[in-house]
């Protein structure tokens, strides 16, 4: 560790303003604060601060992430293992997975912070760890056979449009990492049709096996086709063709607990997406038009993106509502809307996505008028404590 | 009669004139400062050649109708001026789209209804009640020309824009080279959809701002 200080102190001086880096200061802070606790201390008003900052908070929901990308990285190993009709072992569908995927992150982490440094010299202000977080969530809600440069571009216009434009990280509207997803599937739709996201270029000596689809569960049960899903333990688990993130959802929820537990993410949001999902499903159940109205409860929740939805997207800090009740009123909402757009919306499969993305617009709205609500309330309590108090006088 | 006898004088051209061309075209742009005029942005960019024919279109309309009001502006009685502002303008339009449907049948259909739409253009009745009804011709005509000069400029770049990145074409010539295609790029449809169109005029706005600082308001 000494060694480490040693250096950076040798460097430092070179990153001050009007030294020969002076310019690049910002990019040269990102890297320092990310080794040392900044050596900056308040000068007056409070002195106490909370040990999780906003770096930490970043680094907590990294760590939350961790069981949904291994098992991805797994996943995207076996299925292609499946593909072609072996029965992989662990290791080996996972070194494959990790081939797969890790291009992907690194494509994702370097575009994004790349705009992220770009715009921090240029505006000369802190380099955000959001970026962090967004590039992994990004990764996750895309399937393994995306094309890189895909991702680049995505991550690009996601980051300048959703976050810089409107100051950077914790004054943008929308979830970034949704955002990117987003021009994908309108940009490039072919690519998240739900029938490509099993890796299907074969190694040599490797063949497809006969009549083999790879569509996923969702795009099964979009067709129709309801009795081929997988059954509820392995959707549970996640073992099927899928987003490299999404499938599994005990994966899902061990982050979800650690998130919940640590605080960082909100409880309320969590289980009010859940509500809103069950409330919906179990109305389409009682409708029961169709086929794809009448799936059970629980498979509603164990397929496609909704608990990675509802634990990584919607608890967002930044773009979901603020105040108590509006938590439960935006969670709640999403649930509805994530249904809603699945079952009664032919053009797209998932809706979890489309679902966040139109709440989080809603969310300052929503918030507006839990406050307005609240301000009234108060000023009739006032009046009536008026009115008694004056009663009371002799 | 000095003073007509001075104004007169001044040259075709003078500082004041060329301002009348140019503001629009920059510092006081229709879209991208007045925010007027977006309907059409969003519904006719997808390709450059719709564009570009709407905005022809709009300026000859405009340039006209600026004329036109301008020397009718002593006779027409305050209280229907805008029923004759409208005349004068869904007269022009007319013309336009019989020009079109005779000799480019097939924008005119891909056009469709926006060339009709012209007649609510903000732009163009904004520019009549606000310029042409108290100057003489020759400067409204040049403020008609500049201020849908600014509207087709907008108008060019995103279609420009939206055509590159949405079709690889520019009026329907292919630009990207195929062998960009071979080595697996491809057409963005979500250049395609009208929210581009928003984003790439919000993008334009954005650039404009940044330059010049004196249009960056308080709030």
């Amino acid at each position: 560790m000494k060694i480490i200080k040693d250096i950076r102190d040798k460097i430092r001086p070179h990153f001050d303003k009007g030294a020969r880096f002076g310019r690049f200061y910002r990019a040269w802070e990102a890297f320092d604060t990310f080794l040392f606790v900044p050596e900056k201390t308040t000068s007056q008003g409070s002195h106490i601060r909370d040990a999780v900052d906003m770096k930490r908070t970043m680094v907590y929901v990294i760590i939350a992430l961790i069981p949904p990308l291994l098992f991805g990285i797994w996943n995207t190993g076996y299925q292609y293992y499946q593909a072609v009709g072996i029965d992989p072992a662990m290791l080996e569908a996972f070194s494959f997975g990790l081939i797969r995927v890790l291009p992907i992150i690194i494509v994702s982490y370097a575009s994004g912070l790349a705009i992220e440094f770009l715009f921090a010299v240029v505006r000369d202000k802190e380099v955000n760890e959001g970026f962090l977080v967004t590039g992994m969530l990004v990764v996750l809600i895309l399937p393994a056979t995306v094309p890189l440069w895909m991702v680049a571009v995505a991550n690009i216009f996601a980051v300048i449009i959703g976050k810089e434009i409107f100051g950077g990280t914790g004054m943008n509207i929308v979830n970034p990492a949704l955002l990117s997803r987003a021009f994908i599937l309108f940009g490039y739709p072919a690519y998240l049709s739900g029938e490509v996201y099993t890796y299907t270029r074969l190694q040599e000596g490797h063949q497809l096996v006969d009549g083999y689809s790879g569509v996923t569960p969702l795009s099964l049960v979009a067709e129709g086709k309801t009795e081929a899903l997988p059954s509820d333990l392995s959707m549970f688990i996640g073992n099927m063709p899928g987003v490299i993130g999404e499938t599994s959802f005990a994966a899902i929820m061990l982050g979800g607990l650690f998130l919940a537990i640590t605080g960082v993410a909100s409880w309320r949001i969590i289980i009010s997406v859940f509500a809103g999902g069950i409330f919906m499903s179990w109305l389409f159940n009682i409708i029961a038009l169709n086929e794809y109205m009448m799936i059970p409860i629980h498979q509603h929740l164990l397929l496609g993106a909704f608990a990675f939805g509802a634990v990584y997207m919607a608890t967002d800090p930044v773009t979901a509502a603020q105040t108590r009740q509006g938590k439960y009123i935006y969670g709640f909402l999403i649930g509805v809307l994530t249904i809603l757009i699945r079952v009664v919306n032919p053009g797209f499969p998932g809706g979890v996505m489309l679902a966040i993305l139109m709440m989080n617009v809603f969310a300052p709205l929503i918030d507006y008028y839990v406050v307005e609500a609240n301000i009234r309330r108060r000023m009739k309590r006032l009046k009536k404590a008026n009115i008694i108090a004056n009663e009371s006088k002799p | 009669m000095s003073t007509n006898a001075e104004i007169s004088k001044e040259p075709l051209f003078s500082y004041k004139n060329k301002k009348l061309i140019t503001n629009p075209i920059g510092k006081d742009n229709p879209i991208t400062i007045q925010v007027l005029g977006i309907c059409s942005i969003l519904a006719v960019t997808v390709q450059l050649k719709p564009s570009l024919v709407l905005a022809i279109s709009v300026v000859a309309v405009m340039g006209l109708a600026n004329v036109i009001i301008s020397l009718l502006r002593k006779t027409i009685p305050q209280r229907i001026r805008i029923i004759v502002q409208l005349t004068v303008i869904a007269s022009l339009v007319i013309i336009v789209d019989q020009v079109l449907k005779a000799y480019m049948y097939d924008v005119s259909r891909q056009l469709s209804i926006f060339v009709g739409l012209i007649i609510t253009n903000c732009i163009i009745m904004g520019r009549l009640e606000g310029y042409a009804l108290y100057n003489k011709a020759w400067p409204s005509f040049l403020d008609g020309i500049g201020n849908a000069s600014g509207y087709a400029a907008i108008l060019i770049v995103v279609g420009a824009v939206r055509e590159f990145f949405g079709s690889g074409t520019l009026m329907n010539v292919q630009i990207i080279p195929d062998a960009l295609y071979a080595i697996g790029y491809e057409n963005n449809g979500f250049f395609i959809l009208p929210p581009m169109a928003l984003i790439t005029v919000g993008i334009i706005i954005w650039i404009q701002r940044s330059r010049d600082k004196e249009l960056i308001d308080a709030s």
